[in-house]
């Protein structure tokens, strides 16, 4: 066989209450296997208590060629931060 | 475990855009991460494609010297203990394969140059391990050394690879510590236990100065690799830092460095120590080792054994596929 395996992106849920998060890829034939793999490639430690396996063909990237135009206009938004605006000291709760 | 940075590439001459290679260059000497599908120039893509390959089947050989005593290790911790570390390799094999396929290359490709005996691995994997304490030496020795290079490279400018790398570094140090620890039970064992300790040390001291790689003055990629931040540090630099630290542990143990010019030098602040022997290097690198050509058939046995588990997998899930879009 000259062929590999398709490729699954990993992700794991370190504890409940937090968000999967992206840790790696395996090579699998199908989901159950890929989620066998990862498993046993990424939480050998107790790393987490839920595994999300997602073909990597299913994921759609931004292209960094488009970095500036998707993230650049934000920069000169900073009054979408709360420490943009002065409010005096002796008013409370804000 | 480790890598050995042995297949020299020539003088590089770029024909690529040079506004593309200066920004380039730019990020990565701000210490910027380069993720997989940013503009990078070729030599660099071909030099961690080598890079992390070979990284990576250096974590899969070094499976074999230290797979063979899993039956045979003294006690049922020393086999649990033992079976997770191999598994730990096999996990830091995987990893770094990931990595590198986000270069470009598939991981058959990868796999088929190892077994063609296009693709190198650590040296260090073509010595026998003769005797129980082999175990405790190359965990000490071997993987501190792997360690002593793994750390800089958290800080390696290809996100992919610094990513793998400090999953790797978190893992490594057990694999260290437990073979310390076997070193610890010999050396404080019977006359035949510390003799056998001794022994490793004389046999594995060498090869583990080697998986540094050659002298800075023979290693001519090391500026380009340096300010590309695919190295952090220098093979000497790095090589120094170990004899410093792993002298001390050695005197802990009561065994003695095999190495009669071993001396404190108080000026530099580290040990003078002997000259390591190139030419083995080299004629190891060729595959003269003494098991390297068992070290390769056992790779591709094992490959070639799985096939039909393999094609097994991949027709089941065609099948179930076809199943799935009939219905």
């Amino acid at each position: 066989m000259n062929k590999d395996w398709p490729l699954w992106e990993v992700f794991v849920r370190a504890k409940g209450g937090m968000s999967h998060r992206h840790v790696g890829s395996v090579h699998a034939p199908d989901a159950e296997i890929a989620l066998r793999h990862a498993r046993d490639t990424y939480t050998r430690r107790m790393e987490g208590v839920s595994l999300w396996v997602v073909p990597s063909a299913s994921i759609t990237a931004s292209d960094p060629a488009d970095d500036a135009a998707n993230f650049d206009p934000a920069q000169d938004k900073i009054y979408r931060h709360p420490t943009f605006y002065d409010i005096p000291d002796d008013v409370k709760h804000i | 475990m480790y890598t050995t940075e042995m297949q020299k590439t020539a003088t590089i001459v770029s024909t690529e855009d040079p506004d593309k290679l200066a920004a380039f260059e730019a990020r990565v000497a701000a210490d910027e991460f380069i993720e997989p599908k940013d503009w990078m120039p070729e030599a660099y893509r071909r030099t961690l494609t080598r890079q992390i390959s070979q990284h990576a089947h250096s974590e899969i050989v070094g499976m074999l010297p230290e797979g063979n005593w899993i039956t045979r290790a003294p006690s049922l911790r020393r086999k649990a203990i033992l079976l997770a570390k191999v598994q730990d390799e096999a996990g830091h094999g995987l990893y770094l394969y990931s990595a590198a396929e986000t270069l470009g290359t598939s991981r058959t490709e990868m796999i088929e140059a190892l077994h063609s005996g296009k693709a190198k691995y650590s040296t260090i994997f073509n010595y026998p391990t003769l005797t129980w304490a082999d175990i405790g030496a190359i965990g000490w020795l071997v993987d501190g050394a792997a360690i002593m290079n793994q750390v800089p490279l958290q800080r390696t400018s290809y996100g992919p690879y610094a990513r793998a790398m400090v999953r790797v570094c978190k893992e490594e140090s057990f694999h260290q510590r437990q073979g310390y620890e076997i070193m610890m039970h010999l050396s404080a064992g019977t006359a035949n236990q510390v003799r056998m300790a001794q022994d490793a040390l004389n046999r594995w001291w060498w090869p583990s100065l080697m998986m540094f790689g050659p002298p800075d003055a023979d290693s001519p990629n090391t500026a380009q690799s340096m300010r590309w931040r695919i190295k952090r540090d220098t093979n000497d630099d790095l090589r120094q830092r170990f004899v410093d630290i792993t002298v001390p542990q050695a005197e802990a143990l009561g065994l003695k460095v095999p190495d009669a010019d071993l001396a404190w030098n108080e000026a530099k602040g580290g040990y003078d120590f002997g000259a390591v022997d190139w030419e083995e290097f080299y004629a190891v690198v060729k595959g003269e080792g003494p098991v390297a050509r068992e070290r390769m058939k056992a790779r591709r046995d094992a490959w070639e054994e799985g096939a039909w588990v393999r094609e097994a997998a991949a027709a089941y899930a065609e099948k179930h596929a076809r199943k799935a879009e009939a219905a």
